[in-house]
């Protein structure tokens, strides 16, 4: 499954549970957003016990995109499942200020920035 | 059509929050204006990006000193994120029917940047924006940062959802003022007007 367009590529693998997101993410509000948010709870639920959120290449997030992911994560919280694993890019400086707040919404997420 | 406006009138403006008037041009500074228009929203929202990217290029080239790498890394990324949030929200509030022109303003100095963008806002909007700006002033903004994110959860279109802000605030360390003001307009209409004010400190090497 992938959402692609000149600006970013959404992708889920199904066969490696997981979701990459790759370039610049500046829809403009939640309906903008609503195709990515539902490839990720479909992922959610596809995936009962893993699922990795590969963010290593999203150079840009807005505010907007940050809400989608919170929803997200929050999604998985209330679900109880599955493990979600988030890895970033330190040499992206926003992952390293924003990506920290998910696990405050879901304290069982894994985050690695390499 | 041309509007023309007569010039901001200063004796009804509002101060909120770390406010620093414009100071006089003898810094770096960058202007960038939108004209009114009747482009749909959407259409004019992938400028928001561009202008945003813009900024973050521009400002990149004044920090070259040796050894800034991830500085000039660090800044670059935040001055694009600001810069898109300010103008999102410019867009997202702007007034249509005030045809009056959006900027946004970049003033750099040694230790720190100064964004200024003023835009026309919406009078029924102005009231529920300045309560958003006194709790933002006033409560403990991590614990407001994660209660907006829990609220935004469970609401399927949240409008104003003012995380741009509690971003700016929390995750880059930003401080912010705003100034709400008059203008008239040649036909007599009076304008609503904001002028959102985000200081950044610029981190040495």
């Amino acid at each position: 499954m992938e959402i692609k367009t000149e600006d970013y590529t959404v992708r889920y693998d199904e066969a490696t549970a997981t979701v990459s997101c790759a370039g610049s993410l500046r829809l403009s509000g939640m309906e903008e957003y609503a195709p990515i948010l539902h490839m990720l709870n479909e992922a959610a639920e596809q995936q009962t016990d893993a699922l990795n959120l590969d963010l290593r290449n999203l150079e840009f997030l807005n505010s907007s995109g940050i809400n989608v992911l919170s929803k997200f994560v929050i999604n998985v919280r209330q679900r109880k499942s599955p493990q979600v694993n988030v890895q970033g890019s330190k040499k992206i400086p926003w992952q390293g200020k924003s990506l920290k707040n998910l696990q405050r919404l879901l304290p069982t997420l894994e985050l690695s920035l390499e | 059509m041309d509007s023309w406006y007569t010039g901001v009138r200063t004796q009804n403006a509002q101060i909120f929050g770390h406010y620093i008037e414009e100071p006089p041009n003898n810094v770096e500074y960058l202007v960038i204006g939108f004209s009114p228009s009747s482009i749909p929203l959407k259409q004019r929202w992938r400028n928001n990006g561009l202008s945003a990217d813009f900024l973050a290029d521009y400002l990149q080239t004044f920090f070259i000193a040796e050894d800034a790498g991830d500085i000039q890394i660090s800044i670059k990324n935040a001055v694009g994120y600001i810069a898109n949030e300010l103008l999102e929200n410019a867009m997202k509030f702007n007034d249509e029917t005030a045809h009056f022109p959006t900027s946004v303003v970049l003033r750099l100095f040694s230790d720190q940047l100064i964004f200024y963008v003023t835009n026309s806002i919406k009078p029924e909007s102005v009231e529920a924006f300045q309560l958003f700006i006194q709790r933002l002033l006033s409560e403990d903004l991590e614990e407001m940062y994660i209660n907006q994110l829990e609220k935004n959860a469970c609401d399927d279109y949240p409008n104003q959802s003012g995380l741009g802000f509690l971003t700016m605030l929390n995750d880059y360390a930003a401080q912010l003022g705003w100034k709400f003001d008059t203008v008239n307009h040649d036909t007599g209409l009076e304008v609503t007007i904001v002028t959102t004010m985000v200081q950044l400190n610029v981190p040495t090497a």
